[in-house]
């Protein structure tokens, strides 16, 4: 099931909370709606849903407008954040509702809930009471609700953000896997970075109502469209530069530029696996020191001083670290292998403009 | 309504409709009609009815024995919220299931077996008429009636509060080397304050409005034991009908005055609550 | 938290706070205190009810209650009752449903309106529908020409007991739809329920407990109004009597024992609210505590 939306604005009272934002869910995608807590991305899935109506913009669904559909006719499962379970029924009652509602008959509908409790792992917890479920089994419920009568969409809101750290991963694996299975067009919003790079296939990045990109989660990583996206999604070196000779300064660090007027100052941003560091100070052109070294398990995160005092992040894995035999305080060498231009004079530059610039091996594996 | 709002949830103008007739049916209408036909009178009249003197002491007895009772019950609520939330002894789970019966019984009733009892007579009466202590047909009996009904309204608004008091911070100031007392005063009672106030004054308001208990412990004697809301009964049994909507504008206006003086009461305690 | 759930610290929370409890002759004393308060105030004039009840002996009792007139006051009562509480119970949903679904302008007002009747004493209460319908009063003439009887007979005792007790099924019903919120009301939607069904399936059984405690209230209330109806019923003994009001008739004629024999009965109905009301509260504290105990045995 195709999902479009056509320039969509909403507005409560006044205040835009969405404002003229376009894109388009492939049939069968895993999208996540991602950005800040307030981002307009919740409204966008609400209306989506019908629960909300646009002030303005247009939302089809095959190619057809669904605008004035009631929420009850669009065919769709919704996932509340609060899972919104029927507190007075059971687990079965709660996944036969829908079933109800439509009116299908009593063999199908115990076939049907039977199937769902099976797929999702629910066999124990049939008959009962949403206040005797755990979190995770409450979430587990409210999906095998959602898609008991077999919606065209999955919409989730923040599915995953009210159970704890190992519960979520494991719903999380279990949505893809449901995904995989059911085919359905599935689009989540969180407000986690992670958590879209993982479960989805495709990332769309709102910031502050509108639209800030949308791609694959390695597009978006990799090539983000802006410091915003850049800075929300993963971390980034961002460094405030200006143009001499055709190449673009901050502090020792040096990027070739192209067709840049000199006295231009641009926003430069880089990865931090992006950096290669060497113990071996004749490797690379610049030098550096390693303040600090923080153990985020099997990566690391390097902290790197270069003499005019610009501190940059650099990622390496224990291995590589163990066999450049580095130490805090030691003297090294560094190139940037890959940048982008973020942003010239302050202003966003159109993802078209905005192209990674590669500079010797290409980039490294992940993060 | 400027911006005509999505309502994704239906029936709002099914209910909302209905909840507006039937206000306007049992509540706009009525005292629209009270105030108008008030209205009609000149000032001089209203205030000629409104402040005779049998009504002045209706009024001062009203206010009197209802503040009289609120006290009372703010006294002695707070402290039956205290012992039914901190204590165990036996009887407890009944007695705070008693606490409601005031709200629950019939006021004809209440007022009968209060009358009954500090009659001289009575259970209590016969111990306290000799003592001087006159229940029956005395400004003290409509205390005693007006203690009875307000009573529910302290313990009630200060229990949930009393409950969900953070212990910690008692146990934070007997670290601090406070006593029991000082700690009730300083920590214990600031928080206590404000629905201590609400329960206050929601038995005040009670009692200004209270009739069917009153008029059989208080023998309603002119001038002596009379409350306004029978003074108005009066005058509509004499068919003065301008009469008795003089004094029921004041009550109302009264009744509308405090029913203000509520809500900010229960904004100041939800405030502490937070 | 609508009245209904009242957690209450358990026995051993009690005695493990130690560190600040108060000296045990102050503690004995307070309770002494609270204790002959709630006797003075709560069980005398309970007791005394049945005791003055029966003073005179059971044909006394039983002769006043099957007295016609008395059966009459009983009739009448059950009349009214049966006429407000239907109406109040819908009430309560409509106005519950659109305070706590829906956002508009001007909701605090309209709860503070529905507050009004308690702060209103009865006695004006009433008199404001003889203002309307009395023989002076806007409509009385209009009436009277159509011989239509509303003050000083059943229609008009119906008007001031719904004035009186419109509000408890609402007032039981708005906190609690308010903390359930609509998520549970637009989950229904998304499968495909209609307002109805949303409404029937999923909030009525969401608050039935609230709804019934709120009629119980209301229930009890129109059995026991007393000034209100004073003022519009005209005391027309067999007619327009309701139980409260024959029971002061005959404390007026000096039929004491009949008096609290009628009001026993009244009070036997107090005693029944208080009782459901009790079983409530105990029922939803032990559904809580059920709940807490099961999602500790999940997080374990």
């Amino acid at each position: 099931m195709s999902i479009e939306l056509k320039n969509i604005t909403k507005q409560f009272g006044g205040v835009s909370a969405v404002n003229d934002v376009s894109f388009t869910v492939a049939d069968g995608q895993l999208v996540a709606l991602l950005g800040p807590s307030g981002c307009g991305k919740t409204t966008v899935l609400r209306m989506i849903s019908g629960l909300e109506m646009p002030t303005a913009g247009e939302i089809l669904v095959r190619g057809k407008r669904v605008n004035d559909v009631p929420v009850q006719k669009r065919n769709i499962g919704f996932v509340f954040q609060g899972y919104a379970l029927f507190k007075s029924m059971s687990v079965a009652d709660n996944i036969a509702f829908g079933l109800l509602i439509k009116k299908w008959a009593k063999a199908d509908r115990d076939a049907r809930v039977a199937e769902l409790i099976e797929l999702l792992g629910l066999k124990d917890l049939a008959k009962r009471f949403p206040h005797q479920l755990s979190g995770g089994q409450r979430q587990r419920v409210a999906l095998a609700r959602a898609l008991a009568p077999k919606p065209d969409v999955l919409l989730l809101d923040e599915p995953f953000a009210a159970v704890d750290a190992k519960i979520r991963q494991e719903l999380r694996e279990m949505l893809v896997n449901l995904h995989h299975e059911l085919n359905v067009t599935t689009i989540f919003v969180t407000h986690d970075q992670e958590e879209a790079m993982e479960v989805s296939n495709r990332i769309v990045v709102f910031d502050k109502g509108r639209l800030a990109q949308i791609g694959t989660p390695r597009e978006v990583y990799e090539e983000p469209a802006s410091e915003f996206v850049a800075r929300f999604i993963g971390v980034m070196n961002v460094l405030d530069c200006e143009v001499r000779e055709g190449v673009a300064r901050c502090g020792e660090l040096e990027f070739p530029t192209h067709g840049v007027a000199d006295g231009q100052r641009l926003r430069i941003g880089f990865r931090p696996y992006a950096v290669q560091v060497s113990n071996d100070l004749m490797a690379y052109r610049h030098f550096a020191v390693l303040r600090h070294t923080y153990f985020l398990g099997v990566l690391l995160r390097l902290e790197l001083e270069f003499p005019s005092g610009l501190i940059i992040r650099a990622r390496m894995s224990k291995e590589e670290y163990a066999r450049l035999n580095l130490t805090e305080g030691r003297k090294i060498s560094l190139q940037i292998r890959q940048y982008r231009v973020l942003a010239r004079e302050g202003e966003l530059l159109p993802p078209e403009v905005s192209v990674t610039h590669h500079l010797g091996p290409s980039p490294g594996d992940g993060i | 309504m400027a911006e005509k709002r999505y309502r994704v949830l239906p029936g709002f103008g099914l209910t909302m409709g209905f909840t507006l007739f039937y206000l306007s049916v049992l509540v706009l209408v009525p005292i629209g009609g009270l105030f108008l036909r008030t209205f009609s009178l000149s000032w001089a009249d209203f205030w000629r009815l409104a402040t005779t003197d049998r009504a002045l002491a209706a009024y001062q007895l009203t206010f009197g024995a209802s503040l009289a009772a609120a006290v009372i019950n703010a006294v002695f609520g707070t402290l039956l919220a205290w012992v039914l939330v901190r204590y165990d002894f036996p009887g407890r789970r009944f007695i705070d299931a008693l606490v409601d019966f005031p709200f629950a019984l019939p006021t004809a009733v209440a007022g009968l077996t209060l009358a009954n009892l500090f009659s001289a007579n009575g259970w209590l009466g016969q111990f306290l008429v000799p003592l001087g202590i006159k229940g029956a047909f005395t400004p003290l009996g409509v205390v005693i009636a007006l203690t009875f009904v307000g009573m529910p309204f302290v313990v009630r608004t200060l229990q949930p509060v009393l409950e969900h008091l953070d212990r910690d911070v008692e146990e934070a100031a007997a670290t601090l080397g406070a006593g029991r007392l000082r700690t009730f005063v300083s920590v214990i009672a600031p928080t206590l304050l404000p629905p201590v106030m609400t329960g206050f004054a929601l038995a005040f308001a009670r009692a200004i409005g209270e009739y069917g208990s009153v008029v059989f412990i208080s023998g309603n004697l002119p001038m002596k034991t009379e409350i306004a809301p029978y003074l108005i009964v009066i005058r509509l049994e004499e068919y003065d009908y301008t009469g008795a909507m003089a004094l029921a504008v004041v009550l109302l206006v009264i009744s509308f005055a405090l029913l203000g003086v509520i809500n900010v009461l229960e904004q100041w305690a939800n405030r502490f609550s937070r | 938290m609508a009245g209904i759930p009242k957690p209450k610290l358990n026995a051993g929370q009690r005695k493990s706070q130690r560190g600040t409890e108060e000296a045990p002759f102050v503690k004995w004393l307070l309770i002494t205190v609270a204790l002959l308060f709630s006797l003075v105030f709560l069980l005398l004039p309970l007791v005394n009810v049945f005791a003055q009840a029966f003073a005179k002996g059971f044909t006394v009792y039983w002769d006043a209650l099957k007295h016609p007139d008395t059966i009459a006051a009983m009739k009448l009562t059950l009349l009214v009752t049966v006429i407000c509480m239907p109406l109040n119970v819908l009430f309560g949903l409509a106005a519950a449903w659109a305070i706590t679904k829906f956002e508009f302008r001007g909701k605090s007002l309209l709860v503070t309106l529905i507050d009004l009747p308690f702060s209103v004493s009865p006695v004006v209460a009433g008199l404001m529908f003889v203002v309307l319908f009395g023989l002076q009063g806007y409509f009385g003439e209009w009436l009277a020409d159509r011989e239509i009887r509303i003050i000083f007979a059943v229609p008009g005792i119906v008007l001031a007991t719904l004035f009186v007790t419109f509000p408890f099924v609402a007032r039981e019903l708005i906190p609690i739809m308010q903390a359930a919120g609509s998520d549970q009301e637009q989950s229904a939607l998304t499968l495909g329920a209609n307002g109805w069904q949303t409404f029937w399936y999923v909030t009525l059984p969401s608050v039935k407990m609230g709804l019934l405690y709120g009629t119980i209230l209301c229930i009890a209330r129109c059995v026991g109004e007393f000034g209100a109806v004073s003022v519009v019923s005209g005391h027309i003994t067999g007619k327009t009597d309701t139980v409260p009001l024959h029971v002061e008739k005959l404390y007026n004629e000096y039929q004491g024992a009949a008096a609290f024999a009628v009001a026993s009965i009244l009070a036997l109905g107090a005693l029944l609210t208080l009782g459901l009301k009790t079983w409530l509260e105990w029922r939803e504290a032990k559904l809580e505590t059920l709940a807490q105990q099961a999602e500790q045995a999940i997080t374990q």
